[in-house]
């Protein structure tokens, strides 16, 4: 752990923030280290997690996926639709269904960006726009309320009773999401494929020469993606109880910011899971300590960009600081890349 | 050199084609419906394309630059609010026109010191443009909801309707503006130093920075007058709305950068013109309104620009495999 | 050793065409088993297309013969190269700069569509296991990218090892290092050549070839001019294959000793940089500084260019005592800097030449209401491109369409047009063909007669003894000894400076 964290700065230096606000937060409130606080912040944080993850396999890999909260939306409107004419179905077929149309978006996004060589960003910009106005145009932009029980039944796999009688419990997209992050973990850190995937971000012509499959690559960063945006979007519904055609619209940008927050580098090469845990949970405890001090809502956000614009504009001073000054560089060069 | 390659060359193939394509786009809308070639057609395009064009004009400059402003809808939004706020403290409806004229400062001025802030960010302390304009653009979506607890201002005085919705010889108020701002631009990005520098550090910010162009000065800049134009927007949407609510105008965001590169933009920096992007914005607002009259709705028109973003990449794929 | 197996690699009839541009024609080469052998030529002669098909990158045109270690080879793929025990050290390295060293080295392990898990101890031990056998010692653990760059060229030989290369194609490998580290790593050239690694050295540097290869093989626009032994080869008679025109070169040296001083530094010094410099340059003098990587030639550069602020000492430019904060104090006072990153400093590479021309006097093309006028740039790009003949197809094509020796014109072109007191050339030839270097070497000495003040940075001790007026040697951040060419030779020169 001490290697991982002097050879991941970024990461060393949100953990120690993060204990920093950890720590002032369970001294200043009795209502944050809490059972029933921790468990609600797992819950409502799981699936920007299984997103965040699967954007990370994006990065890793040096390109940007704009359009996989909207596929979300799309994979649990299909979903739903689809569950629907066959009678319902059950978990299985949930996931199933949910992890095909998930992977079968992502590798539209992979074909269009290694067939026409253009950049990730340009590309998943045209398919969000295409995804969400098609699934608007046939949705009608209609909510879909009538959903087989077992989706939208509460599953605990946590369950505990304060001694003040407050019920506090860890819902099942808690156990998916963890079973994400391991999945992500396993793939980018401990098999060959994730280990191309990385070096195919950290320089695309030196793996490319090396022969490492280019298309294969790109399948696998955006298909994962897909992957985890179709799951993600499975578990949503599950705590939303409903399909609203919309409702994902404008989260890719809010888990794009917390996984880079968390180090992953535009333009590829740098990420990890862990960073990206500490990413998101930076902003939803963030966040949660606002509300417990009982500042207005209305701040949240507010607080919340200020605190991200510190971080980037401080973190990004000394993590790229060898190349800010072999140059004088102003500006690292752009970073989004194929 | 003959006559045709002469005009190729000093306007750009870029422009031909994607002039050819707006051809297509409309002649196809003019055969499927006769309600297409209408004045009424063309006023509402006229008054539609103005805010999505000064926003796109200001995503446009941060891109040629190799970065991105991802903050431009709040920005608008925020400037918005600040005008709205100057004419509501001096009156409401029945706010002068000096009221208005504050107020409309009072906007530039909160949306170039938005954009100063990002650009000074950028500049100085080297942060991606992305994640910086990310940034901002969840503190001043934060800041406006703070303001306005998520509410709309509304009750202007009735020039503001004149600015959103009248004409002036004929020509629309909104697309008065709008050319002006083209033509700015244009001046701007073609025949100025500040223009040349942009296109420098779009390519090689580093070679541009040992050329002893001012880098650092020029990308603050560049973020201040994306937030200039920004404040424009705001004003208009304003104007057009007859309110202000932070959020409106949200789904354009994305929309000004599919239009950038539609119209020809390196997503790297370094290349692209504001002609070509206007000719993408007409043809993105003549799609909209085309699908519009044959009674599709606005969400089929905004699945059908992104594939037709595709389809204009899969054009120039083809186009360069061909030139091999 | 006569048997099938006395070759390493033995290529017969090798062409290759991209669109228009004949890249190869009917090229051999023979590579014999523990050799190091040389592929000289001019940049753009066809060397990189050569190992790119090699290594299958590119596959050859129809007719080409191809045998690895005795066994013809029909298809090709970086994967197949690889398996037949060749590796490439490509010029950029190719390494993976976020990754570990251990992890660069044994990436091929990596490579392939079929998933594995990635037994990073088994890679860590493998890489620890070449480094013995290199005898240098890296921490496996280090990012890439916290390395210097010649401990990275060493990661790149050792992750040409791993994979049991027994040949190895290195393309320029001396390009950025210092000379001791050039020692080391010619060094660690001839001891895998006595283990039987036969290498193929790609390399500009004449001296460096005549030193490790024992046969060279030149190509010239994309044909073969043929294979010789170097024991009785001279750089200069290689300078001719390679060029095909006779490169006589005569000092050019004159006694400037009455020059009124435009540049005087004293005592200039900047902490781990350099030191205590102190030294004049005159009006039309040519004083050349020979320094290697490292030297503290470039820092010295930048500091008075204004990139960097010196610590102590002055710097005087005609009398006037200055301290640039930027580049453009520097430009404002006179004074001109040619990078010798050519590539990613010196030009914008993908904007045009006459965008490139015109950069540094931008406020001298205002015309009407403060705008750039169309035909004041457009006389100043034609005359700079005409007084320094540069050869062009039009002024708008992008600056990375020319050759390396028209580059370095329109280098000079656009800060020529700043009209400088003092113009500071930093290895003004890297990347320039042999053939065209006289042509730029020409162009300073006439700058020089109209009176610029010229300060000729170099690694290559020929380069700044046929070419300057006086000679300082740096090194280790001082200035060590002063020479005038005409009181010495090459070789003598050599031999101090190298001692």
């Amino acid at each position: 752990m001490r290697k991982f964290l002097t050879a991941n700065p970024v990461e060393l230096r949100l953990s120690v923030v993060l204990l920093i606000l950890i720590a002032g937060l369970s001294l200043s409130t009795d209502t944050f280290l809490t059972v029933a606080n921790i468990t609600s912040l797992l819950n409502n944080n799981a699936v920007n997690l299984i997103w965040a993850v699967g954007l990370l396999v994006v990065l890793v890999a040096g390109g940007i996926d704009i359009s996989f909260a909207v596929a979300a939306s799309v994979v649990q409107y299909v979903a739903a639709k689809f569950l629907g004419s066959v009678g319902g179905g059950n978990w299985f077929i949930g996931f199933l269904t949910a992890s095909m149309l998930g992977i079968g978006l992502g590798l539209i996004n992979a074909a269009l960006i290694h067939r026409f060589r253009v950049v990730s960003i340009v590309i998943t910009i045209a398919t969000f726009n295409a995804f969400f106005g098609l699934l608007m145009f046939f949705s009608s932009g209609r909510s879909i309320y009538t959903l087989p029980d077992w989706w939208t039944k509460k599953i605990f796999i946590f369950e505990h009773q304060s001694a003040s009688g407050v019920w506090s419990e860890l819902n099942l997209s808690v156990a998916v999401m963890c079973v994400c992050l391991v999945a992500t973990l396993f793939l980018i850190r401990w098999t060959n494929i994730g280990r191309q995937l990385y070096a195919f971000g950290d320089n695309a012509e030196g793996a490319r020469r090396a022969g490492v499959n280019i298309a294969l690559m790109q399948a696998v960063a955006f298909g994962w993606c897909g992957l985890m945006a179709g799951i993600g979007g499975l578990m949503q519904v599950n705590i939303a109880k409903e399909v609203v055609p919309n409702a994902l619209y404008g989260r890719e940008l809010d888990v794009l910011a917390a996984v880079v927050l968390g180090g992953a580098r535009l333009g590829g090469g740098r990420g990890t899971v862990f960073g990206c845990v500490l990413g998101v949970m930076f902003v939803a405890i963030t966040q949660n300590g606002l509300n417990l001090l009982g500042v207005s809502p209305f701040a949240f956000q507010m607080i919340i960009g200020a605190t991200i614009l510190v971080a980037i504009s401080t973190s990004n001073m000394s993590f790229d600081i060898s190349g800010l000054f072999e140059h004088a560089n102003p500006t690292g060069k752009k970073g989004v890349s194929r | 050199m003959s006559f045709l390659t002469h005009i190729r060359e000093s306007i750009g193939s870029e422009v031909l084609s994607l002039f050819s394509a707006l051809v297509v786009v409309v002649v196809g809308f003019s055969i499927a419906t006769p309600l297409f070639l209408s004045a009424s057609n063309f006023g509402s395009i006229a008054f539609q394309l103005p805010v999505l064009g000064l926003l796109t004009l200001a995503m446009m400059v941060p891109i040629l630059s190799g970065g991105l402003n991802l903050a431009i809808i709040y920005t608008a939004n925020i400037s918005g609010l600040a005008m709205a706020a100057v004419l509501m403290h001096f009156g409401g409806a029945e706010a002068s026109l000096g009221a208005f004229f504050l107020g409309a400062i009072a906007a530039i001025v909160v949306g170039g010191l938005s954009g100063l802030l990002m650009g000074l960010v950028v500049a100085y302390l080297g942060a991606h443009p992305i994640l910086v304009s990310l940034a901002m653009m969840i503190f001043l979506r934060g800041l406006g909801e703070f303001l306005t607890h998520g509410g709309d201002i509304s009750g202007f005085p009735p020039y503001m309707e004149t600015l959103g919705h009248g004409s002036l010889i004929g020509v629309p108020v909104p697309l008065l503006i709008f050319l002006a701002a083209v033509f700015i631009w244009h001046i701007k990005l073609s025949r100025t130093q500040h223009g040349f520098s942009v296109y420098m550090i779009g390519s090689n910010i580093d070679a541009a920075e040992y050329s002893g162009l001012h880098t650092r000065r020029t990308l603050a800049m560049i973020y201040t007058l994306s937030g200039v134009i920004c404040a424009v927007a705001g004003i208009l949407m304003a104007a057009r709305f007859n309110s202000v609510r932070v959020g409106h105008g949200e789904a354009l965001l994305l929309v000004t950068v599919l239009a950038c590169f539609l119209g020809g933009l390196d997503p790297f920096g370094g290349f692209g013109r504001v002609l070509p992007v206007v000719i993408a914005l007409i043809i993105l607002q003549c799609l909209s309104s085309g699908l519009n009259l044959i009674g599709a709705n606005q969400h089929l028109s905004t699945a059908v620009w992104g594939l037709f973003l595709i389809g204009v990449m899969a054009m120039r794929w083809v186009t360069s495999r061909l030139r091999e | 050793m006569n048997t099938p197996n006395e070759f390493a690699l033995q290529m017969r009839h090798v062409s290759k065409r991209f669109g228009g541009v004949q890249a190869l024609d009917d090229v051999s080469l023979e590579v014999k088993v523990g050799e190091v052998h040389c592929l000289a030529g001019e940049n753009g002669c066809g060397k990189s297309t050569l190992i790119k098909i090699v290594t299958g990158v590119h596959p050859p045109e129809h007719g080409a013969e191809i045998s690895v270690f005795g066994h013809p080879v029909a298809a090709y793929s970086p994967t197949l190269a690889r398996a037949s025990g060749i590796a490439v050290i490509w010029q950029d390295l190719a390494l993976f700069p976020h990754m570990s060293v251990a992890e660069n080295i044994g990436f091929d392990e990596m490579v392939g569509a079929k998933p594995h898990l990635a037994n990073l101890k088994s890679i860590r031990k493998r890489a620890q296991a070449v480094m013995t056998r290199l005898g240098v010692s890296l921490d496996l653990d280090a990012r890439l990218n916290t390395l210097p760059i010649a401990e990275r060229q060493v990661v790149a030989i050792a992750r040409a090892l791993i994979s049991d290369a027994r040949l190895i194609f290195m393309d320029e490998p001396t390009a950025s290092l210092t000379q001791s580290e050039t020692d080391a790593l010619l060094d660690i050239v001839r001891t895998l050549s006595a283990n039987g690694v036969a290498i193929v050295f790609v390399s500009h540097r004449l001296a460096e070839v005549l030193d490790i290869a024992e046969r060279v093989t030149v190509v010239r626009d994309g044909r073969m001019v043929g294979v010789y032994p170097t024991k009785d080869m001279t750089q200069s008679r290689l300078g001719e294959l390679m060029t095909g025109s006779s490169l006589e070169s005569k000092v050019s040296a004159r006694d400037m000793s009455s020059a009124e001083a435009v540049l005087d530094v004293v005592g200039l010094t900047r902490r781990d940089e350099f030191e205590d410099i102190s030294f004049t340059v005159g009006r039309g003098e040519v004083v050349g500084v020979i320094g290697l990587i490292g030297s503290g030639r470039t820092e010295l550069a930048h500091a008075l260019i204004g990139m960097s602020q010196p610590e102590a000492g002055t710097i005087r430019l005609n009398n006037a005592s200055i301290s640039p904060r930027s580049i453009r104090d520097a430009i404002k006072v006179g004074i001109a800097y040619v990078s010798e990153d050519r590539l990613s400093l010196g030009l914008v590479q993908q904007q045009s030449i006459a965008d490139n021309a015109v950069v540094s006097v931008l406020s001298r093309l205002l015309g009407y209401l403060g705008l750039i006028s169309a035909s004041k740039k457009s006389n100043l790009v034609d005359d700079w491109i005409e007084r320094l003949a540069v050869k062009i197809g039009t002024s708008k094509d992008a600056v990375s369409t020319l050759s390396g020796g028209n580059q370095q014109r329109v280098v000079l072109a656009k800060w020529l047009a700043t009209e400088p007191k003092l113009l500071i050339l930093d290895s003004p030839t890297v990347g320039v063909d042999v053939g065209a270097r006289a042509g730029i070497f020409k162009i300073v000495r006439q700058l020089a007669e109209q009176g610029i003040a010229i300060l000729l940075i170099s690694d290559e001790v020929t380069e700044a003894y046929f070419n300057s007026d006086r000679i300082l040697h740096m090194a280790d951040g001082r200035i060590q000894s002063e020479y005038n060419p005409i009181q010495t030779t090459v070789a003598a020169l050599e031999e101090q400076i190298y001692a």
